[in-house]
C-alpha cells in the first residue's frame, strides 16, 4: 500500500544502497515498521496490543526451542523432563515458567486485541482479510496451547487431551474412529505424545507465516483508529518510526513488567495444581478444567444438556462451541453498520459491552463445576453469545441513530469545531 | 444471505439452549462430603510473598521430620542428595547422610540386582519399589511422593500443615456413609474426609530437633511443610532475586521509553 505522501527509502550508506539494489529488504522493513508507513496519528494504547502478541510469540518461540532441547516426549519420562528442566538444567526453571505464562499472556495481548478490533469495528471493509487471517491465528494459538499443555504429561495434560479429543467421537459414523485415528490409539498415549510434540513444535511457524500475511493484508488499507474515520490527508498521518516504535516501546516495556512479575514471583497462578501430579490414566481428577484462555468455551460446550431436533446433546455442545468462533469469520459480513468505532454507536456500544460481560460470566461458568446454579448461568450466558453475534449485531443497525462523526482526524485529534471525543 | 443463515443458525442454537434450559433440573445438589472439607488453616513461611526466603533452620528442621518421619512411606524422588547443601548442611554432613540411604544397583560381577550406599549425586531412594508394592503395604492406598507436594494440590504448604494437624475425633453428627471405613481416619482437610494415613505426627518430641526448638506438633507440621515448599521450588530465592533485578532494570527502562516517547510526540498537538 501507499499514501502518496509516505516517505520513500533512501539509503543512508553505501553498503545499504548496494544491498537494497540488490535485495530490496531494508526497504521493505522501511516500508514496513519504519519512517514510510504512515500511520493515524490518533491510535491509541488499545493499538499496542498487535505489537504485543508479536513480541509474546516470539518470546514462545525461543523459550520453547530452548526447552525442547532438554524435553522428552516419552509418556515415561516427560514428566521427569520438564522436572529435570526445573531442577538441573542452568536457568530451566526461567525458561519453563517464561514458556508457561508466556502462553497465558500471548493469549492475554490477544484478547485484549480481539476486543481492540470488536470495539472499534476493525474487521469491517476494507479490513475483512486482516481479521479472518487473525481468527485463523487465533484457532492456531489454541491448538497449540493445547497441545504444549498435554506435553508436560500432569494429570490435566492427560486428562485434557482425554476429554478435548473426545469431542470427535460426537461426531455421528466417523466420530469415534476420527478420535482414535488422532490420538494413535483408544487413549492418550506414546503416539498421542510424539505427535503432539511435533506439532506443537510446527505449528508456531505457521502461526508465524499467517502473522505475516495479516500484517501484509493489514498494510493495504492501513491501521483503522479510535473514531473510524479513514485517513484523508498527510495531517491524519505520522510515519510509524519514529512515533509508533516509540510508543510500542514503551507500551513494551509495561507488558514486560507485568510478564516479569508473573512469572517471577506468581509463576503457577494461573496453572492448575493437578498438573504437578503425574500422569495417570487410572485416577480420574474430581474436576477436569482445560486453562483459563478455554473457560468460556469449555461453558458454551457444557451449557448444551438436552438433546434436541434428535441432535445429541454432546453433539450440540461440540458443534456449538466451534461455531462460537467460527462465526467470528462471518462477523465484517453479519455487522452492516457502516460506522466502524464503537465511539459513534450508542446501541452497540451497551450491546458489546454487555458481551464483555458474558464471556466473563461464561468464563467463571466453565472453571466452575457442572453443577447448578453453573448451568444455567452457562446456558443463559451462552444464549446471549449466540444472540449477540448472530441476531442483535445484524439488527442493530436498522434501530441504531449514529452520533455525529468528525470530519478528519486531525479535527478529532485538534479538537475542531463539531469534534468527538477520539 | 450470510445475515439469513446466521439469523437461522442462531435461532437454532439459541433454542436448542433453551429447549437444555427447559429439561435440566434446577435443583442445587449439595455434595455432603465437599460441605465438610474445610479449606486449608492460614499458615506464615518465610518463603511467602515476593519477598520470601527460606529460614534455613526451618528448612533443617522439617527435613529432620521428612527423614524420620514422612520417608517410612514417602518417597523425595525428584530431589538429589546433594541439594541438601542449600539446606546449610557441608559437604561432609551430605556424604554422611548419603550413606545411611540404600539404593537398587547391579552387582558387578554377576550382573544380578544389587543395593549399594547412596552417594550425593542420588536422589532420594524411593521407600517401596514400585506402586504395587506401595499399595500392598498400606491397604490399598498410594502414599504419593513429596517432591512436589506443595504445587500439587490447592492451598499449598497450608494444605500440607492443615493435613497434618486436621486429624479429629470423628463429629457426632457425621451420616454413616462419610464414616472412616476400617483402616482409614477422619481428618476434615482431605477431600473425602477420610485419608488412609494414620495421624503421622502424633505427639511432642516424636523428632528431637537439633536446635532445641520444642518439637511439638504444631511446630513439626509447620516445619515440614516448609520444608516440602523448599523440595517443591529450591529456586525460589534465585528466582525471587531474579525477578527483582529484572524488575529493576525494566523499570528504569520503562520511564526512558515513556520519556522518549513523550519527546518524540511533543510537537504533535493533542497528544
Amino acid at each position: 500500500m501507499s499514501f502518496p505522501w509516505a516517505q520513500q527509502y533512501a539509503p543512508q550508506n553505501g553498503l545499504m544502497k548496494w544491498v537494497d539494489e540488490r535485495l530490496p529488504l531494508p526497504r521493505l522493513v522501511y516500508n514496513a515498521i519504519g519512517a514510510g508507513y504512515p500511520v493515524p496519528r490518533n491510535i491509541n494504547y488499545w493499538w499496542n496490543f498487535g505489537v504485543l502478541a508479536g513480541v509474546a510469540l516470539v518470546i514462545q518461540l525461543i523459550t520453547g526451542i530452548v526447552l525442547a532441547m532438554h524435553y522428552s516426549a516419552n509418556t515415561l519420562v516427560a514428566f521427569n523432563s520438564v522436572e529435570h528442566i526445573m531442577r538441573d538444567v542452568n536457568a530451566g526453571w526461567f525458561l519453563r515458567y517464561a514458556h508457561m505464562n508466556g502462553a497465558s499472556f500471548f493469549f492475554i495481548v490477544v484478547y485484549i486485541h480481539i476486543f481492540r478490533g470488536l470495539y472499534f469495528g476493525s474487521y469491517k471493509a476494507p479490513r475483512e482479510m486482516i481479521w479472518l487471517l487473525g481468527v485463523v491465528i487465533f484457532l492456531l494459538m489454541m491448538a497449540t496451547a493445547f497441545m504444549g499443555y498435554v506435553l508436560v504429561w500432569g494429570q490435566m495434560s492427560f486428562w485434557g487431551a482425554q476429554v478435548i479429543t473426545g469431542f470427535f467421537s460426537a461426531i455421528p459414523l466417523v466420530g469415534e474412529p476420527l478420535r482414535v485415528w488422532l490420538l494413535g490409539g483408544f487413549v492418550p498415549d506414546q503416539a498421542t505424545l510424539n505427535r503432539f510434540f511435533s506439532l506443537h513444535y510446527l505449528l508456531p511457524f505457521v502461526i508465524f507465516g499467517v502473522i505475516i500475511l495479516h500484517v501484509w493484508a493489514l498494510h493495504i488499507p492501513g491501521s483503522s483508529n479510535p473514531t473510524g474515520v479513514e485517513i484523508k490527508s498527510e495531517s491524519d498521518t505520522v510515519p510509524f518510526h519514529p512515533y509508533f516504535t516509540a510508543k510500542d516501546g514503551f507500551g513494551l516495556c509495561v507488558f514486560l513488567l507485568a510478564f516479569v512479575a508473573v512469572t517471577f514471583f506468581f509463576p503457577n497462578m494461573m496453572g492448575h495444581p493437578d498438573n504437578y501430579i503425574p500422569a495417570n490414566g487410572l485416577s480420574t481428577p474430581a474436576h477436569i478444567v482445560p486453562e483459563w484462555y478455554f473457560w468460556p468455551f469449555y461453558a458454551i460446550l457444557r451449557a448444551f444438556t438436552g438433546n434436541f431436533l434428535g441432535v445429541d446433546a454432546k453433539l450440540w455442545g461440540v458443534i456449538a462451541m466451534f461455531a462460537s468462533i467460527a462465526l467470528l469469520f462471518f462477523l465484517p459480513w453479519l455487522d452492516r453498520s457502516p460506522i466502524r468505532s464503537a465511539n459513534y454507536r450508542p446501541l452497540y456500544r451497551i450491546f458489546f459491552w454487555v458481551w464483555m460481560a458474558d464471556v466473563v460470566l461464561l468464563g467463571v461458568c466453565g472453571v466452575m463445576p457442572a453443577a447448578q446454579p453453573w448451568i444455567i448461568l452457562s446456558q443463559i450466558g451462552s444464549i446471549y453469545y449466540f444472540a449477540h453475534f448472530l441476531i442483535i449485531i445484524p439488527l442493530i443497525p436498522r434501530f441504531e441513530k449514529p452520533l455525529p462523526m468528525p470530519n478528519s482526524i486531525t479535527e478529532a485529534v485538534l479538537g475542531k469545531p463539531s469534534s468527538a471525543a477520539a | 444471505m450470510v445475515r439469513i443463515f446466521g439469523f437461522l443458525a442462531g435461532l437454532g442454537f439459541v433454542s436448542a439452549l433453551l429447549w437444555a434450559v427447559a429439561t435440566t433440573s434446577l435443583t442445587i445438589e449439595h455434595d455432603p462430603v465437599h460441605a465438610r472439607v474445610q479449606t486449608p488453616r492460614a499458615l506464615a513461611l518465610a518463603s511467602d510473598g515476593v519477598l520470601g526466603h527460606f529460614d534455613r533452620g526451618q528448612l533443617q528442621r522439617g527435613f529432620k521430620v521428612y527423614k524420620e518421619v514422612c520417608a517410612a512411606c514417602h518417597g523425595l524422588s525428584l530431589v538429589a542428595i546433594h541439594d541438601m547443601e542449600d539446606l546449610g548442611y557441608s559437604e561432609d554432613q551430605v556424604k554422611a547422610l548419603a550413606a545411611e540411604f540404600t539404593v537398587p544397583s547391579i552387582n558387578p560381577d554377576t550382573g544380578e540386582a544389587a543395593t549399594r550406599p547412596a552417594v550425593p549425586s542420588d536422589n532420594f531412594p524411593s521407600p517401596y519399589p514400585n506402586e504395587v508394592a506401595a499399595r500392598a503395604a498400606n491397604g490399598n492406598a498410594l502414599p504419593p511422593d513429596l517432591s512436589l507436594i506443595t504445587k500439587a494440590r490447592h492451598g499449598g504448604a497450608a494444605y500440607v500443615y492443615s493435613l497434618l494437624t486436621g486429624y479429629r475425633a470423628v463429629p457426632a453428627d457425621l451420616p454413616a456413609a462419610l464414616r472412616p471405613a476400617t483402616g482409614l481416619h477422619y481428618n476434615p482437610w482431605f477431600a473425602t474426609l477420610n485419608i488412609a494415613m494414620p495421624a503421622p505426627l502424633a505427639s511432642e518430641g516424636q523428632v528431637t530437633f537439633d536446635d532445641g526448638t520444642r518439637a511439638t506438633v504444631d511446630q513439626m507440621s509447620r516445619d515440614v511443610s516448609a520444608f516440602l515448599v523448599w523440595a517443591a521450588e529450591p529456586e525460589l530465592e534465585t528466582r525471587h532475586a531474579a525477578g527483582w533485578t529484572i524488575l529493576g532494570f525494566l523499570l528504569v527502562l520503562t520511564v526512558l521509553a515513556y520519556l522518549s516517547y513523550r519527546s518524540i510526540w511533543a510537537e504533535k498537538k493533542g497528544h
